[in-house]
């Protein structure tokens, strides 16, 4: 095809203000910078968790700093604290009314393995009953491994093949 | 005051004995009395706080194997008191409510059913406090072992989503053992002996 545009690359004097980019990086650029949590403090954790959210580690940098109330409007999952087995069936439920797409971090080591509660009352993980997609260590852990632990799940989403998707659920 | 109290209810109501305590004057009552008692001490005797209701389980083998524990206090004298009752049966324990006493009793009343398995009758909504409705067990007897017992998983939703069915016992095979006098202290440590593996020994596959 003959055209008078010689050049190979883009050229914002001639194409403006389009960048090219591919779907799947564009739409999961915006899904890993703001990640709305959905706070499940459930114990010890939950302070730390407070922590991350207050003005000394400011989790809004990355992002992640509409800490939602409502399952409806969140898309992260931030177990945080020990799960009794009274307690699951309601972590579960809140889990399955968040909309898709929708991603699970297990703070702490209750969430991630029962921790020190080895008894007939706690859930021995969430993973049990939740797919968790960043494990936390630490009782409580920092909050920079919490921060650390996003970036991780910012990783994670931007692998996402999130356009495939798209096309397959519509 | 203290030993007068004692001494008062000895004398007011037939059965009641001074018990052996270590800090605070204590009484054991009837069970039938405790509720009189209870009232009389809070309304004549000024120890109207009370401050918890639990159980003891006194083994599978004892005669009473459950007595019922009030610990109350006097906000006028500042001073403890602790007044315990006997269940009569070994099998079904029951003992009154202090709800209509005292309504903080609620909750401590249900955390004792829900781990001791105590009836209190004329409680108003004698539910289970900390496990699931429905679990089947009283984890603070003596005969609930230490390890748990497997149950059913009590959530369908649940069940139906992951296809978990089962409750494990978390300790199963053995509670968590320190091993004292070992030099590797990541070996002394509390632990439930068939469920650590490392490098050096492998998971159990069973
Ligand atoms: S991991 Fe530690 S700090 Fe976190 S909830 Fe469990 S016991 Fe509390």
């Amino acid at each position: 095809m003959v055209s008078a545009n010689t050049e190979l690359a883009y050229n914002s004097k001639i194409e403006g203000d389009v960048v090219v980019s591919r779907a799947d990086a564009v739409i999961n650029w915006l899904r890993s910078s703001s990640l709305w949590p959905m706070p499940m403090g459930l114990a010890c954790c939950g302070i730390e968790l407070m922590a991350v959210g207050a003005s000394r580690f400011d989790i809004a940098r990355f992002g992640a700093e509409v800490m939602r109330f409502s399952p409806r409007q969140s898309d992260c999952m931030i177990v945080a604290g020990t799960v009794t087995y009274k307690m699951a069936p309601h972590v579960r439920r809140i889990y399955d009314q968040m909309a898709a797409p929708k991603w699970v971090i297990a703070m702490g080591a209750c969430a991630s393995s029962g921790g020190m509660y080895r008894s007939y009352a706690t859930l021995q993980g969430v993973d049990r009953i939740l797919p968790v997609d960043v494990y936390v260590s630490g009782c409580p852990p920092r909050p920079e491994a919490l921060l650390d632990a996003l970036i991780k799940m910012q990783a994670k989403v931007k692998r996402e093949p999130s356009a495939r998707g798209l096309l397959v659920r519509a | 005051m203290a030993t007068d109290i004692i001494a008062t209810i000895i004398a007011r109501f037939p059965g009641a004995a001074a018990r052996a305590s270590g800090d605070h004057p204590a009484v054991s009552v009837p069970a039938a009395a405790a509720p009189a008692v209870l009232q009389a001490v809070r309304e004549e005797f000024g120890y109207d706080f009370l401050v918890d209701v639990t159980a003891v389980d006194w083994g599978l083998e004892a005669a009473v194997r459950f007595t019922v524990v009030w610990h109350l206090f006097s906000t006028v004298a500042h001073g403890y008191l602790r007044v315990t009752a006997d269940c009569t049966d070994n099998a079904a324990p029951a003992m009154a409510s202090a709800v209509p006493l005292w309504p903080t009793a609620n909750w401590h009343e249900r955390e004792t059913f829900d781990l001791l398995g105590i009836t209190f009758t004329g409680h108003p909504d004698l539910r289970r406090i900390l496990m699931w409705e429905g679990y089947p067990y009283h984890p603070l007897r003596k005969d609930f072992p230490l390890a748990g017992i497997e149950v059913p998983l009590h959530d369908p939703e649940i069940a139906a989503e992951t296809g978990i069915t089962l409750i494990a016992a978390p300790m199963a095979g053995g509670p968590f053992v320190a091993s004292p006098g070992e030099m590797n202290l990541t070996e002394a440590e509390p632990r439930a002996k068939d469920e650590s593996w490392n490098e050096a020994s492998a998971k159990p596959t069973a």
